[in-house]
């Protein structure tokens, strides 16, 4: 596993930080957002592709932010797994499959090549003149950054890295994708089509158009003036989720593959659930069907019941509609039990990484299983009636995780949900 | 994978510029016609290329329930396209789902049971609507007339609508269709570029047969008939710009003389079912989906070196799923983007798959008809398979002559050919990325 997030890159670090309950906030640095609605992010710092890739950092020279934090990430992971240049699995068998974002947009240019395309008259809405604009765009964009705009760019340049030449998907279900992605990743070596596959996600819309677009949804917390407390998963002063950005990869392996080389198993893949609430575009249907669905549907796939679950990794965005209704789906899928296994929110940490958010949120789930340690839900003060859950508000605790289940809800209604169990050497 | 259900094919829906339904889609393209011209949707004397495949006329409201009308306004042009495509696809398998029964278009029998219809649809990075956003982007200048972002935080944002980031998510086909169709099972958007609907319908393929669902709709749409999404493959150098003045001859798939690529819009979906629901419900059976294969090239971001072993090895693995090799395929559907060296790889690839026997095969390719609308393309070229296979009847390849030397591929000419088709294989692929997909179907024998 690897990962790059707002706290960090190395797996124990960050780990650490979460369950010392850190956040990664701070005002966004990427663009000028000061008189935005929101003007701060869960930001990655100092991050160097140098730094991961060595001189090879040069072949990725015109990578996009996504692709460059998913290069990092699955170098790491690559480690991870025990792979190097010398022991290393058949490219024809070694697949990838990314919940990968577009690419950010290339804003200064794009907005100068718009403007351009007006005419000189101040605040009114003029129409496009698309025949001085392109004039404009054709001399302003870059060939290479809008060529990394496109969002199976980032699976190319892993592809390049580990000679990868198995199947290479990219998915968009929104914030769901990276869930979805390792999901489909495990029924691709179910069925024989890879036996490793380079799964995860990568995204970063913290730019000017991300940013707006949130913002006119009024998703966004905008809480400037106490960024590291803005982000309140399942608190009833929850006021719109943080903005992050970042990347999680996991290399999952077909398990006689992964014996034969003498692998350490960190957890096993068991349950993968997808559906669409097929309800409205702008809201969760009320009462959680879609969540509901995809919930049951990796419980039946993994064989399991609601009693074998014991940490769930809640989508819990922070936004009022989400935790509402991903609390009401819980309780109908875990009934009594709903109030006995432990939930909590990374978002609360990290911000939400969109695309990316369900990777990094797995790999805190198999690490819950590997050290007996849930991340909390940090600034929870104020329960609300409507989510009455427990949420291990502000503290890690100590639990044995036989079982965990992570939940990823895309905007528009598309929902997926993994469990991972701790691997049973017999 | 002995367990795995059958899979088939039982509705087809096409949107492309040269017809609307399959019906329509495949009657032209046996007349040999074309759809690309010049570009009407805007203006585009500024760009290098002028011409682009766009859709005929349509009135949206003759494809979504009534009640449904006023989503109109948080569609782009792309999840247009598949809306019209996916209400397509269901008419022709007369599958009860949503969208016609509240239409009043419902064939006999039960509605579907949307808990297990699920839907797997392509998608590319759609472009926003660039006089919305140039617009309210104009009204933040500073006082030195450049665009101020400080403006544009304050007031600018706010001349864009709340909703307006949903039009432009590429999960947005998907979530438009399912909720029209109600379709509540596995749900997926495939952004993968022009491989992106082969990869959806292999997908979708993979969950039907494991029994995650017992209908899917799939496939891919796109359009590239905008200023933004002209712009970019300018800036590529992968856009035909000389034959601006004979639009009907610019598209030229592996032809000796090919000169680039020309864009489009359009899409195809594709009604795929398990073989005992089809069955149940006593669904037309289009042919059977054996074989879904899917690779890299790994060569990055565009470089082309070598790139046609993804393509090798999609094809291969292909072929082996559907336990079948190249003297058992009867018709060969190649992508054929037109531009030089992508033709030149492809061609690399089916040559040392296929070897001697891809001259003795009947091929074929749509580019020079309908051009390249993206994540749409291959569904459209799967679906063009699938009707040649069911008619016996392979399509004229437009603008494939005079052939490149290495072209070993039968194109036919001008007019259609009578062929006894019982496989046939297409191929898909993304022009940057290095994904690419193949997809065989069969005859459907009972």
């Amino acid at each position: 596993m690897g990962w790059v997030t707002p706290l960090g890159f190395d797996i124990d670090g960050v780990w650490n930080r979460m369950l010392a309950g850190e956040r990664g906030m701070c005002p966004t640095a990427l663009f000028d957002a000061s008189t935005f609605p929101t003007s701060f992010s869960a930001q990655v710092k100092d991050f160097r592709l140098e730094d991961f890739l060595g001189p090879a950092a040069a072949d990725h020279a015109f990578a996009s932010r996504n692709s460059r934090f998913a290069l990092a990430a699955a170098t790491l992971a690559w480690k991870d797994a025990g792979f190097s240049e010398l022991d290393r699995p058949d490219p024809a068998n070694v697949g990838i499959y990314l919940g990968g974002g577009e690419g950010p947009l290339d804003f200064d240019q794009f907005a100068a090549a718009a403007l351009a395309g007006c005419r000189e008259e101040c605040g009114e809405l003029i129409p496009l003149d698309t025949v001085r604009w392109a004039k404009a765009a054709l001399q302003l964009l870059r060939p290479k950054d809008e060529l990394e705009q496109e969002p199976n760019l980032a699976g190319g340049h892993l592809a390049a890295r580990f000679n990868a030449q198995g199947p290479n998907v990219n998915t968009l279900t929104a914030c769901a994708a990276s869930t979805q992605a390792i999901g489909e990743a495990m029924h691709i070596i179910r069925h024989g089509d890879a036996d490793v596959m380079i799964s995860g996600g990568t995204h970063s819309m913290i730019h000017p158009l991300g940013v707006t677009g949130f913002n006119r949804l009024t998703a966004l917390s905008t809480r400037n003036d106490s960024c590291l407390t803005a982000s309140r998963p399942f608190d009833r002063t929850r006021d719109g989720f943080v903005l992050g950005e970042g990347s999680g990869i996991l290399i999952l392996e077909e398990l006689e593959h992964a014996r034969g080389r003498g692998a350490k198993i960190l957890a096993e893949v068991v349950g993968y659930g997808s559906t669409a609430d097929a309800f409205r575009i702008t809201d969760i249907h009320e009462d959680g069907r879609g969540g509901i669905a995809a919930m049951r549907a990796a419980l039946k796939s993994a064989g399991h019941a609601p009693a074998d679950i014991d940490y769930i990794s809640a989508h819990g965005t922070g936004t009022e509609e989400n935790d509402k209704i991903e609390s009401l789906a819980i309780r109908q899928v875990f009934g009594d039990r709903a109030k006995h296994v432990a939930i909590s929110s990374i978002k609360s940490m990290i911000g939400h990484l969109i695309a990316a958010a369900g990777a990094v949120e797995l790999i805190t789930c198999v690490l819950a299983i590997r050290d007996g340690v849930v991340p909390p839900t940090v600034n929870y003060q104020t329960p609300d009636p409507n989510c009455d859950l427990d949420y291990v508000p502000n503290q890690a605790r100590k639990l044995k995780v036989r079982a965990a289940l992570s939940n990823s809800f895309g905007f528009g209604g598309q929902n997926d949900t993994l469990i991972v169990r701790a691997f049973d050497r017999t | 994978m002995s367990a795995d259900r059958r899979v088939v094919i039982t509705g087809l829906g096409v949107a492309s510029p040269i017809g609307l339904g399959a019906d329509a889609f495949w009657e032209a393209l046996l007349r040999n016609e074309c759809g690309l011209k010049r570009i009407e949707s805007f203006d585009p004397s500024g760009l290098p290329c002028t011409i682009a495949g766009e859709l005929p006329p349509f009135s949206l409201g003759d494809f979504i329930p009534k009640a449904y009308r006023k989503s109109a306004k948080v569609m782009a042009r792309d999840i247009i396209v598949a809306v019209v495509c996916a209400y397509h696809a269901a008419r022709d398998a007369r599958l009860n789902t949503k969208c016609l029964i509240e239409r009043g278009e419902a064939a006999d029998g039960p509605p579907v049971d949307s808990t297990r219809f699920g839907a797997n649809i392509g998608a590319g990075l759609i472009c926003a609507d660039l006089s919305e956003l140039a617009g309210a982007l104009s009204t933040a200048r500073g006082d030195d007339g450049a665009f101020s972002l400080k403006k544009w935080g304050t007031e600018g944002m706010t001349n864009l609508t709340p909703l307006w980031l949903l039009k432009f998510l590429p999960n947005m086909l998907a979530c438009h269709v399912t909720i029209v169709h109600d379709a509540q099972a596995p749900s997926n958007t495939i952004t993968c570029g022009e491989a992106s609907s082969h990869l959806a319908i292999g997908e979708a393929f993979r969950t039907l047969a494991r029994g995650d669902a017992d209908v899917c709709i799939c496939g891919g749409a796109e359009s590239k008939t905008n200023p933004m999404a002209v712009a970019r493959p300018a800036l590529w150098g992968r856009l035909n710009v000389a034959d601006n003045d004979r639009p009907d001859r610019a598209s030229r798939p592996f032809a000796a003389d090919r000169a680039g690529m020309v864009l489009a819009e359009g899409g195809g979906l594709v009604i795929l079912e398990s073989l005992n629901h089809a069955m149940a419900r006593g669904a037309r059976i289009y042919a059977e989906l054996v074989g879904f294969g899917a690779a890299s090239s790994a060569t990055g971001e565009s470089s082309l070196k070598d790139a046609h072993h993804g393509l090798s090895l999609a094809l291969r693995k292909a072929l082996s799923d559907a336990v079948t090799d190249p003297s058992e395929i009867d018709l060969v559907t190649p992508f054929g983007a037109g531009i030089s060296e992508h033709d030149a790889a492809e061609m690399t690839a089916w040559n040392g798959v296929f070897g001697y026997r891809l001259s003795h095969v009947p091929a074929m390719t749509t580019r020079g008809a309908i051009g390249n609308n993206g994540a749409g393309a291959g569904a459209i070229d799967f679906i063009a398979t699938v009707l040649a296979l069911h008619r016996n009847t392979v399509p004229p390849s437009r603008n494939t002559q005079p052939p490149d030397p290495a072209c070993r591929f039968q194109f036919v000419k001008d007019d259609p050919r009578d062929a006894r088709i019982r496989q046939a294989i297409s191929l898909g692929y993304a022009l940057a990325g290095g994904q690419g997909a193949a997809l065989v179907v069969r005859k459907f024998e009972e």
